[in-house]
Order: C-alpha cells, then structure tokens, then sequence
C-alpha cells in the first residue's frame, strides 16, 4: 500500500518538475508579494501633507506652527495667505489637513481667555483622517499645557482653576512601536499558502481528468483513498515548504520577530494545510476543465481572504458575516500564525483556533473524499 | 475597416459570451457578489472592540469612568478583571483587545495634585486597531475629566473659569462622519471593473486557440483592428452595465453619497474600461492556454489594483520606490477620480491630471492592443 502511495507522490513530483510555469509560480510570485506586501501594506500616518494658514503672526502663533513641522507626523507643504487658497488645496487633494489660525490667537491667549484654533480635515480617506486627528489633539493638547503652565509660573493667570488631567498610559503590547509590518507579514504567509496550496491541489487534479490519464491511474490496482493520499502529499509538503520560505523570508528582511514556539506554528499549519488539502480536492471534484477550477478558485479565495481579519477587524463586520468567518479556517490560522510570531502564547491560549481548524479540516477532507470517490464512479 | 465586418465579428463574440455560462456568471454575478462582499466585509472602523476592566480602586469615580467605556459605542467591556494576572491572560488570549486599569489612588491623586493617571494596555497585534482604539479611549477619559471638573466647581459653588489655552475646532470635509465605507466603496468600484473586464476579455483570444476555431478566424477577410474592436465591444458594453449597477448599488443601496457629475464618471469610467480590456486582450494575443492567460490576468489587473492602487493602503505612507511604481498602476487614476466624484463632487478640470494620465494610458493600450494580433497560425 505504501508502495503504491509513493509511487503517485514520485510521480506528482516528477510532474512538477517538468513543469516550469508551477515551479516559477511556487517561488517569484509568493517572494514579489511578501516585498509588495511588506512595503504597500500599511495603515500608519507619518508626514500628512499639510496646508498652514497664520493670520495672527505671532510668537506664539509660530510656536504652535513649529510644533506641527518638528513632529513627524505632519509635514507644512503650504503656507496660505487666504481662506481660497486653503480651500483649493484641499479640494485638490494637495494637502490632507488644514491648520487655520485666528487672527486674535496670541491676544486671547496672553488675556488669559480660550483661543480657537481651527482645523480641517480631508476626510475622503476616514483611516488616516481619524488617525491625523487623534495626532492634531495631541500636539495642540500639549501645546495648550504648556502654555497654561507658562502663565502659571510667571503668575500671569487669573483667578481659574487649575485644570484636571487625566493621563492616559498607552502601552501597546506584543509590538511596542505599533509597527504595522509585525501585523501584515504574518498574515501574508498565511493568505500565500492558502492560495497557492489550493490553487495547485485543484488545478494537479483536474488537469489529469483534462489531459484523460485520471482513467489511466483507475485502472491502476491503486484504490482511490491511496490515490488521494499520494496525490496529497506532495502539496502538503509543498505547502509546509512555502510557509517555511516565506515565513523566513518575511522575517529576515522585515525584521519581524518570531517570539512563540515554532512547534505549535508547525502544528497550527499543519491542521491549516488539512483544510487547503480539502478545499482544492472538493473544488477540482466540481470543475471538469482547470479553466472552471481556476474561476471557481476565485469564488471561494476572495471571501475567505476577506473574511479572515487579514486587513479588516472581523469584530468591525455586521454580526452575519462574522458568524461566517467561523467557518473559514484561515480565520483560525491568522490566530496561530500572529499568535506565534509577535505574541509568543501558547497551546493555552490557540486551543480553541487549532480545535476549530482541526474540525473544519477534517470535515473538508471527508466530505473531498467521498465526492471524489463520486466522481471516479 | 469595415463596420459590416466589425458588426459581424462584435454579433459573434456576443452570442458566444451568451452561451457560455462561465462568462456570464463573471460578468452578472461576480459584481454583486464583488459588492457585498467588500462593501460589508471591509470596514476600518471601530466598533464594539472587547475591552477588559481591572479597576484597582473600586470607587464611585473609576465606576463612573469605566461606565464611559461602556456607554462608547467603540467600546464593549466583556471582562471584568480582578487580578493583574486576569489581564494578562485576558489579553493573550484574544479575550479582549484592551485592558483599562484605573491606579488604587486614582481618586486621591486627582482630588490631591489635580492629575492623576489610568493605564491602558493595547493588544499592538493589529497596528491599526490599536491606533484608532488608543485615539478614542483618549477622548473618553478627556470626556471624562471635563466633566469631574464641571462637578467639583458647582459643587465648591465659585464658578471658576477653566483654563483652556486653546480650543480646538475640528472639521472634518468631505466624509464629515469618518465613514470608512465611504472611503472603501468607490474603490471597489474600481476593483470589480479591474477583475471582470480582465477576466472576460483574458480568456476571448486563447479560446480561438485552444477550441481549434483560430484558422477559421484568420481564414475570413476580417483584419486585425476589425478582429480586436469586434471583440472588445461586446466587452465594453457589459463593463459599462455592469459600473452603472455597481454605482447604484453604492449610492442606493450602501448610501455612499455621489456629488460629482455622471458625464464625468462615464468619461473616467470608459477610459478605464478601455485600458483593463486591452490589457486583457494583450495578454489573451499573447498566452495561448486559457488557464495561463486567466491567471496572468489576475496578476497583473488584481494584485496592483488591490495592493498598489490606493484602494485600502494609503499611497503617501509607502516607501518612495513603491510610490514610483504606482504610477504605472492604472488604477490608481480610476481610484483617485472616483473617489473625488463621490465625495468631494470635483469637476473635470480638478480631475485634469487622473484623467489625462488614462488618456496616455488607454491610447498606448490600444495601440499596443491594435497591433497586437496577426494573422498567422505560429
């Protein structure tokens, strides 16, 4: 039986020697998507192009300025002298955020009384405009402190109270610096194993049906569970390879940190490869040419790419989609591979995402089973 | 060129893509599906994220202050911690996505010094999340500290002037309401144009080839500019059917508001439409199987309409040798010009620079495209 079962995956491997065009899409387009990825993928706002209009010219008006301009996360690329030429630049996209100082700024504060400061937002963009507003409060929050203990100290204020701060201590966990990459090099290994691993079990199977040699190996003494298997093994090795090479790949040129245990990775991935095994079986059981198993593919990729929290925060969908992405092991496998890369947690905290791969998994490979033993018929 | 010709070769193509189910699944059904999907599955905003208390004071101030978290529609406390440990393992866990933890002199240094301080732990594991969940839980202690303020000087009974140095006035233009699907939407739009027009259009000259029909083609007086128009037509009709059903479904449907001119939309639409199918018909001249052209169709349309387009990850934020390529994705004109119609309701002439660069690229495409296919068997 074993004997049997090594001759198909010899063959498989064989095949696949042969064929350049699989042997090139195992290799450059993972690498050139994990580089795009790395570098394309990012929601941080650093240097938001930003439009300045002083109407006050003073001291402290160009102090406030000068602290947008020293931060990093707003760069000035306009000085407006009107109210249109703000206007404009905005409206053409030229600039994100506006910065519009009251012509009264420094005689308000000096009095002791509220200055406005008003800002305008380019909202197109929601991501980044909330991200840049959260950065305005900031800067001008502290600008404010520091001039009302200014005025404190030189005894300048009045009869007001002393207002009450609450601080707030952020400390960001498992990735300090909020690097966005920590978060999206982990889920490109996980979304170009999925791809590719069901991609080659679907189309490996179908074309043997196209080209006819699918009757040739039933007629073979093998029976079709060895058949599968053979057939299997090969992308599952294929698959456990991938991750490897993409994972390091993502790691040593990203500088993303691997922090957990790389055998509950290797577990995590091998429940994960249980279900792509399944998947590409069930879809090439469906398709009769590899033109139908490659649109089929498409059908069944994009949602669960989409309905993995890959980008998009599963808990930020409508409660029906997010029942859906339970059933989408990719889902779990996030879990594994972000749990393992930047959090280090264990088999304590990723028990229930294995459990849940480990049963969709197998549910996938029985129900793949038996309509590809259908369809041998 | 003759349009008896041209009719004849568009009347083919047309029935063949009426009868093959496959195509007609990808032009009617891939944009609804495409629509759905991401209009509701892609969202950045944040709503409801698992929040974790561990309020080591336990009084009437850090109760009413972690009521502010649960008021937040951005917040949803689903744990109640007692021990540091709780917290940690609530976090590790992916339990909750933020640990609140009020200080045991919370009140003390509050009521003693004015300033006191409560600690948040974020889980950094999604960068972005974190970010936005940092900004608003600020808001919420800042809430909150305002109105300790209000209560301490009513009840002192001076009415004492808080110093505010400056105040801030924020305005936000164009989405006032920071809607991310106003963002996502028109991009999709995009994206749903890139994946069905280079889908179709990939697979209409390798399946000549590979059904054996290519010698009856190149056999007929037909030339090569009649073969390609012919064949795009059909294609651009059901391209731009399908753009109007997905800009009602944006407008009608997800409510994205639309403030730009039709005429305008139609204009960047066909531009883009011309450049998605030449390339397609490009790639479907050159890569005979139908499996390799279908596949190099959705490497080069897809990946960089997804990825390098602006269509969920901002352009300015890449590096500059990224910026540089996106210049040459096309979609990254479409994105801009829809984007700007929808909600900042520009004019042609704000929209000068997208459109004359589809312009360059639709007229290079065609040219290409035109030259593209000869009439020989090797």
């Amino acid at each position: 039986m074993f004997e049997r079962i090594w001759q198909i995956v010899i063959k498989e491997f064989l095949e696949l020697r042969r064929d350049k065009w699989a042997r090139f899409r195992l290799i450059v387009p993972p690498l050139v998507q994990m580089l795009v990825f790395g570098y394309a993928a990012t929601f941080e706002v650093y240097h938001v192009p930003t439009v300045v209009l002083d109407r006050d010219q003073t001291q402290e008006s160009r102090e406030l300025i000068s602290r947008f301009s020293s931060s990093d996360r707003f760069d000035i690329v306009r000085v407006a002298q009107t109210d249109g030429q703000v206007e404009r630049a905005i409206d053409r996209g030229d600039t994100t955020v506006a910065i519009i100082i009251h012509p009264e700024f420094a005689n308000l504060l000096r009095k002791g009384q509220s200055a406005p400061l008003q800002v305008i937002v380019d909202g197109t963009n929601s991501n980044t405009a909330l991200i840049a507003l959260g950065y305005v409060g900031t800067i001008v929050d502290q600008f404010s402190a520091d001039y009302a203990a200014d005025l404190m100290r030189r005894g300048l204020l009045g009869p007001h109270a002393k207002p009450l701060t609450i601080n707030l201590e952020t400390r960001p966990w498992y990735n300090p610096d909020l690097n966005g990459r920590w978060f999206f090099v982990p889920g490109v290994v996980a979304s170009l194993t999925l791809v590719l691993v069901v991609s080659l079990t679907a189309s490996a199977i179908v074309r043997e049906r196209e080209v006819g040699t699918l009757e040739q190996l039933m007629v073979t003494p093998i029976r079709s569970a060895e058949l599968i298997l053979g057939k299997t093994t090969p992308f599952f090795l294929i698959g456990l390879a991938e991750v490897a090479l993409v994972a390091l790949f993502g790691t040593l040129w990203f500088h993303v940190p691997f922090v957990g245990n790389p055998l509950i990775l290797l577990l995590g991935t091998v429940l994960f490869l249980l279900s792509t095994l399944g998947l590409g079986i069930s879809i090439s059981t469906v398709c009769k040419t590899q033109q139908q198993a490659f649109a089929s593919q498409f059908f069944v990729l994009n949602p669960m790419f989409i309905l993995s929290g890959f980008s998009f925060p599963i808990s930020s969908m409508p409660v029906v989609l997010q029942w859906l992405t339970y059933l989408n092991p990719m889902r779990y496998y996030l879990v594994v591979i972000r749990g393992t890369f930047i959090k280090g947690v264990g088999l304590s905290a990723l028990w229930p995402d294995m459990l849940g791969m480990a049963g969709l998994g197998c549910f996938l490979l029985a129900v793949s089973i038996l309509r590809f033993r259908k369809s041998l018929d | 060129m003759r349009i008896r010709r041209l009719l004849a070769m568009a009347t083919k193509e047309t029935r063949q893509i009426w009868r093959d189910p496959r195509s007609l699944l990808i032009a009617l059904l891939m944009p609804f599906m495409q629509m759905a999907l991401l209009g509701y599955g892609v969202s950045l905003d944040i709503k409801h994220l698992p929040v974790c208390t561990f309020d080591r004071e336990a009084s009437q101030n850090s109760q009413a202050l972690l009521k502010r978290f649960q008021a937040s529609e951005y917040f949803q406390i689903v744990k109640v911690a007692g021990t540091y440990r709780q917290v940690t393992t609530a976090l590790d866990h992916s339990d909750c996505r933020m640990a609140i933890i009020v200080p045991p002199d919370f009140t003390e240094r509050l009521s003693d010094t004015g300033a006191s301080s409560v600690q948040a732990i974020v889980d950094g594991t999604d960068t972005n999340t974190a970010n936005i969940a940092i900004g608003y839980a600020q808001a919420v202690i800042g809430a909150f500290a305002a109105n300790v303020q209000l209560q301490a000087t009513a009840y002192q009974g001076r009415p004492l002037q808080v110093l505010q140095p400056v105040a801030l006035q924020s305005r936000v233009w164009f989405n006032e309401d920071l809607e991310s699907r106003n963002f996502i939407i028109p991009g999709v739009i995009a994206l749903v144009m890139a994946l069905v027009g280079a889908q179709l259009t990939s697979l209409t000259i390798s399946r000549e080839w590979e059904r054996g029909t290519m010698e009856l083609l190149i056999s007929t007086p037909v030339t090569p500019m009649e073969v390609m128009l012919g064949k795009l037509v059909p294609y651009f009709v059901i391209g731009m059917l399908d753009a109007t059903f997905c800009l009602a479904v944006s407008v009608l449907w997800f409510g994205v508001p639309f403030r730009g001119t039709l005429a305008t939309l139609f204009l960047a639409t066909a531009l883009f439409l011309i450049v998605v199918l030449g390339i397609g018909y490009l790639i479907s001249v050159n890569i005979r199987s139908q499996v390799g052209a279908a596949q190099m169709g959705v490497l080069v349309t897809l990946l960089p309409t997804s990825l390098l387009s602006g269509f969920a990850f901002p352009i300015d934020q890449m590096p500059v040798a990224i910026q540089g390529i996106t210049y040459v994705v096309f979609a990254r004109y479409y994105i801009t010009a829809l984007r700007a119609l929808f909600l900042k309701g520009s004019g042609v002439l704000d929209l000068a620079a997208p459109l004359a660069a589809m312009v360059v690229y639709a007229a290079v495409i065609a040219f290409l495209a035109a030259r593209a296919f000869h009439k020989t068997l090797d």
